[in-house]
């Protein structure tokens, strides 16, 4: 079957899509974006988080056909997803109540074709600066550079989906407790950094962005 | 495979009544992981997602009436005050991603007896509305809706439609056992809601019997107790006999196996210690609240 849904903001068609398909499956194999990962197609481990409607769901546990005419946000669109929040500012204001379900955020944002990700883009997607250690000089979202300078990144297979998990959380919340943010991150598991560097990293976001404001 | 999208309730009824063999997923945090794994091929797939009615709700007089498809995010969030024992046990299920997605009318679709609506439903008491192309709709009250492990009341070419949930009228509380406190399927899991205007007490446990169960010789010994003793007027603590002997009640209505995630003998153990202390504080709650509008000590 053919499905289509916007993927980063740009609407998009992916063709003999199997019935049975994940969300996740046609993202990797048939779009080229390989940013949300597949560890275990089970929803245990939260590596294939995106955002779907605005909502943070496992993609591996959406089939395809469900995400027809919806709108996705996967890691590869988080940068611009990010920046287009704070210039227009409708999502970081909690206009969704907190929910997180509302998907007010993020739909239809970029179905002009000319904001958002192209996928051409986002398969090439990577953080060009001026120094690819520290992230400086590059468009990445504050979450990515907080997470950076936290050194909250190891193996880095955990990372697209605790990217896009912590960006929501800080779009719904902006001091959020650190029972908030292990509530959020609850479902993203990591197998290397024994997550406090990770909490370093959000709390970093958190306060980088109550300084901007 | 087929992949139908009804775009109404009635278009959904119209594919089960043609093709009941067809899997309806609304979530899909339980069925995409049988198709990933190849555990399930179904011939159809029928997306629930466009059918808007199931994922709203209505809260009445005396019920709430849940939409099968609400994710468990929103009970939390918007059904705590109405929902109390059901807004716990969501907040236990799995991680934010999956209930962002899955729901009651999933669990029960699933119907496991780990599944953590299911104490809380029949704590608070419920009927399941159900409803067919050929036989129209029809209510099926909680405690006749479990059939056996995994299976339950549904016909071939039934939907769930939503749940009428009995709004509490008293404190409910959740408990569940497990190895940590996210992405957990229960050891084992025990609802109770206090049903003052009727004065009776309902169970729910969960994970320790091919089914999800009432414990209700606990309950009925419970509800003499209290009424014996006068508590529900005078507000008095729950003496610790009353208490040791309900929770033995609730023991002793398990009826578990040992497998990979506790022994029967664990299990029966710790549904009796969740018994005692839920039934704690409930009561603590209900008698905090008498006394408070009441204004006798
Ligand atoms: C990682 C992970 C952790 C989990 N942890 C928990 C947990 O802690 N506690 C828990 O209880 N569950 C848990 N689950 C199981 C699952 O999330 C729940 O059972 C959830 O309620 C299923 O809802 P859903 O909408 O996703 O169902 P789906 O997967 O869409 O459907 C489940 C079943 O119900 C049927 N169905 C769905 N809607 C209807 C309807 N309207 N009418 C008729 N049949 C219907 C489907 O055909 C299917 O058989 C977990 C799952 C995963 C992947
Ligand atoms: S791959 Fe989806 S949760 Fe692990
Ligand atoms: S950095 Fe390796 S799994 Fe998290």
């Amino acid at each position: 079957m053919r499905v289509h849904f916007t993927v980063n903001g740009r609407p998009q068609e992916a063709d003999d899509v199997w019935e049975g398909e994940s969300l996740l499956y046609v993202l990797r194999e048939r779009m080229g974006l390989p940013g949300s990962k597949n560890a275990c197609e089970q929803g245990e481990c939260g590596s294939c988080t995106v955002r779907l409607d605005g909502v943070p769901v496992c993609a591996c546990l959406v089939a395809a056909g469900q995400a027809e005419g919806r709108d996705v946000v996967t890691v590869e669109g988080l940068a611009d997803f990010a920046k287009q929040r704070a210039e227009h500012g409708s999502c970081a204001t909690g206009a969704s109540g907190g929910s997180g379900v509302s998907g007010a955020c993020g739909s239809g944002q970029g179905t002009s074709g000319t904001s958002g990700t192209s996928l051409q883009d986002a398969q090439h997607w990577r953080a060009e600066g001026t120094d690819s250690q520290t992230g400086e000089g590059t468009g990445l979202a504050p979450i990515q550079q907080a997470f950076i300078d936290a050194g909250a990144v190891q193996c880095g297979f955990c990372t697209p989906g605790l990217l896009v998990a912590a960006d929501e959380l800080l779009e719904r919340n902006d001091s959020p407790s650190d029972a908030d943010i292990r509530e959020a991150l609850s479902g993203n598991l990591c197998r290397c950094t024994g997550y406090e560097t990770i909490l370093d990293a959000v709390r970093l976001a958190a306060a980088r962005q109550g300084e901007v404001v | 495979m087929d992949f139908l999208r009804p775009a109404t309730w009635e278009e959904a009824l119209a594919v089960k009544a043609e093709h009941p063999t067809a899997v309806p997923i609304a979530g899909g945090t339980d069925v995409m992981v049988e198709i990933n794994f190849d555990h399930r091929r179904p011939e159809y797939l029928v997306d629930l997602n466009r059918i808007s009615e199931l994922q709203d709700w209505h809260v009445g007089e005396k019920t709430v009436q849940l939409g099968a498809s609400v994710p468990y995010s929103r009970i939390m969030e918007e059904l705590r005050a109405e929902l109390p024992g059901l807004a716990l046990a969501s907040h236990t299920v799995a991680s934010p991603q999956i209930r962002n997605r899955g729901g009651v009318g999933g669990n029960l679709g699933t119907a496991s007896p780990a599944g953590d609506a299911h104490p809380a439903l029949l704590a608070a008491d419920c009927e399941v509305e159900v409803e067919s192309q050929a036989r129209g709709s029809r209510l099926i009250p909680i405690d006749a809706f479990f059939t056996g492990v995994k299976r339950n009341a549904l016909e071939a070419d039934e939907l769930i439609k939503s749940v009428h949930i009995k709004k509490a009228e008293g404190p409910q509380q959740f408990s569940k056992v497990g190895t940590r406190n996210a992405m957990v399927i229960a050891v084992c899991a025990f609802g109770i809601a206090l049903h003052p205007e009727t004065r009776t007490v309902r169970t729910g446990i969960g994970s320790a019997a091919p089914t999800p169960i009432r414990a209700k010789a606990a309950e009925e010994f419970l509800n003499a107790a209290l009424e014996e003793g006068g508590f529900w007027d005078n507000g008095k603590i729950i003496t610790p006999s009353i208490a040791k002997r309900f929770a033995e009640l609730c023991s002793g209505a398990a009826n578990p196996i040992d497998d990979v995630r506790g022994t029967a003998s664990y299990r029966r153990h710790a549904v009796g210690v969740m018994a005692r202390r839920t039934l704690g504080w409930t009561w603590e709650s209900y008698r905090g609240k008498s006394r408070g509008t009441e204004g006798v000590a």
